[in-house]
């Protein structure tokens, strides 16, 4: 049988509250489905209590669920152990977090590597610890097609490289980053990786073993699940040599006036009272990322990808960024019309219920890398179906009318 | 409030005369304001004689309304002193947060075209970022600070 995206659209109440909706800008944030909304009503609503601090029952109901929400995280990742598991409050939280942690080693004489491609969360952090640590920021560079060059990261490798952030999947292109190679030439010199996951992991579990990256960030609200919920995830033998970042209870092992010692990681990384619901939801949410089909919806989001790349193709106004074969992207596609500001794009698409991004996306060197200062966005997930390609391509048809 | 309403002719013929459009030989203030939702960016040039502004000149990379309003400020804004292009200014944004002002569009009645993105608050930036710009050029040419240098804030 055939993938139904209609039967899973049916999930979210958001599709059926408007049902001629065309939601295309999952790469911001996707819905939230009913299941995930139902565990948040139950813990809310029955288990709502401090964790890792009452013995009554209740709060033990509130640890154990928010115990049960680390380790459905770490199924998603395949990581070895809870450990290995930090809660945030988003891929940006997380990045900063390890740029802080991590960074508190690096000093002059050191290089970090990112791409060209990163999300301002994915840059911004560095280049602040460039400048407070005299560390240099070096920039890995975009091939042709705007997918970065990891076949170039050679030119970049010595023994003065300590640290790789670099994205899983552009927010813009939609290009795949090629990890391997990546992984390969950083680990050769010691260096270690750090993937920005916010967008992969929407369209499937990345499996950070098999990756063999060393750290890895990704925001619940892109899975289907709530906002203000993220990871960190490090490697065990990594996390365990970091600081901590953000000091306060639940971080410690014991404090007196003279000295504090600090707990074990997790533990140590996640200070005052954690998103204890919002865990519960994502949790939820990768448990029923974990409960479909993947071959199928992978199969799904490549047809009407290219279709939607086929048909911006054959548009002479149209210039796509990024990669044409799905082979080599997620279906992220970001376009630029001629004559037409993606802002006002978005905003008459906006009137026929085809909900875009217009933009930088907060992407504004690759922007720049492409001659360009914004661009509209049309981001898939599994949910999406013909219908809405056929409602945005009719839509760009009415908005070139209305606009020029 | 539909987008047809929003991009009718007069403001679609204002953003394409882009009334004062270009660059000035020897500008007394120059700012440079961003919208940091969009990247859209605006940069601002101005000359002030006897407490006038005796010529400007701006470059917008933006949409639609951004492009209309600094066309509006280059129709209007010449001749203007800087107070009354602080109360228009003021007054845009009072109407666009829906509470204009008696006659607020009596002396720019250009302004009368952006009543539509009252609607739309994610717009407003866009109407208000040329404004931002010229007050911002108009801070620095009355402080006589240019030195050829962007004088204005980025956000």
């Amino acid at each position: 049988m055939s993938f139904d995206s209609r039967a899973l659209r049916r999930q979210f109440p958001l599709f059926t509250r408007q049902p001629a909706l065309h939601y295309l800008d999952n790469a911001a944030t996707a819905q939230l489905p009913q299941v995930v909304l139902d565990a948040l009503i139950a813990h809310e609503t029955g288990r709502r209590a401090n964790v890792a601090r009452g013995a009554y029952p209740l709060a033990e109901e509130a640890t154990e669920a928010y115990a049960l929400a680390r380790e459905r995280v770490r199924r998603f990742l395949n990581a070895a152990s809870v450990a290995e598991v930090v809660f945030t409050s988003g891929t940006t939280a997380s990045i900063n977090f390890f740029a802080h942690g991590f960074g508190a080693r690096l000093g002059a004489g050191d290089e970090i590597l990112v791409s060209e491609a990163e999300h301002h969360s994915n840059f911004v952090p560095w280049q602040q610890l460039a400048e407070r640590s005299g560390a240099r920021l070096r920039l890995l560079p975009l091939a042709a097609d705007g997918r970065i060059d990891a076949a170039r990261i050679e030119q970049f490798v010595s023994a003065r490289l300590k640290l790789v952030a670099i994205t899983h999947c552009s927010n813009v292109t939609g290009a795949l980053t090629d990890l391997a190679a990546v992984v390969r030439a950083a680990h050769a010199v010691g260096a270690r990786v750090m993937v920005d996951g916010a967008q992969a992991a929407q369209h499937g579990a990345p499996d950070v073993q098999a990756l063999g990256v060393d750290a890895y960030a990704f925001s619940g609200h892109k899975c289907f699940g709530p906002n203000a919920i993220g990871v960190l995830w490090v490697r065990a033998e990594l996390l365990e040599t970091l600081p901590p970042v953000f000091a306060g209870g639940g971080m410690v092992g014991h404090v007196s006036l003279a000295k504090t010692t600090y707990a074990e990681p997790p533990a140590r990384f996640e200070a005052g009272t954690p998103p204890i619901a919002q865990a519960v939801g994502l949790g939820a949410a990768l448990e029923w990322m974990a409960s479909l089909c993947w071959p199928e919806i992978r199969a799904h989001e490549e047809r009407l990808g290219r279709c939607l790349l086929d048909a911006l193709a054959a548009m002479p106004d149209v210039r796509i960024l990024g990669p044409r074969e799905m082979r080599e992207r997620l279906p992220i596609v970001a376009f630029a019309v001629d004559g037409v500001h993606p802002h006002d794009l978005t905003q008459v698409l906006g009137d026929y219920g085809v909900c875009l991004r217009g933009g930088h996306h907060c992407a504004q060197p690759l922007h720049a890398a492409f001659g360009l200062e914004a661009s509209a966005r049309a981001s898939l997930a599994l949910y999406n179906d013909d219908a809405d390609i056929d409602a945005l391509l009719a839509g760009l048809d009415r908005a070139r009318t209305m606009l020029r | 409030m539909s987008a047809a309403e929003l991009y009718q002719a007069a403001l679609k013929s204002l953003a394409q005369e882009a009334s004062g459009h270009g660059r000035l030989d020897a500008p007394g203030g120059r700012a440079l304001a961003d919208n940091p939702l969009c990247g859209d960016r605006v940069e601002m040039e101005v000359s002030l004689a006897e407490g006038r502004i005796a010529a400007l000149a701006h470059r917008v990379q933006g949409c639609l309304l951004c492009r209309a309003s600094a066309s509006a400020i280059g129709r209007r804004a010449p001749g203007a002193t800087p107070e009354e292009v602080e109360r228009i200014a003021g007054a845009l944004q009072a109407m666009l947060e829906g509470s204009p002002p008696p006659g607020w569009d009596s002396s720019w009645d250009e302004l009368a075209a952006f009543a539509p993105a009252q609607a739309y608050r994610s717009r407003h930036g866009c109407v208000l970022l040329p404004f931002r710009a010229l007050l911002e050029a108009l801070r620095a040419a009355r402080a006589g600070v240019d030195d050829g240098h962007m004088s204005g804030r980025e956000q």
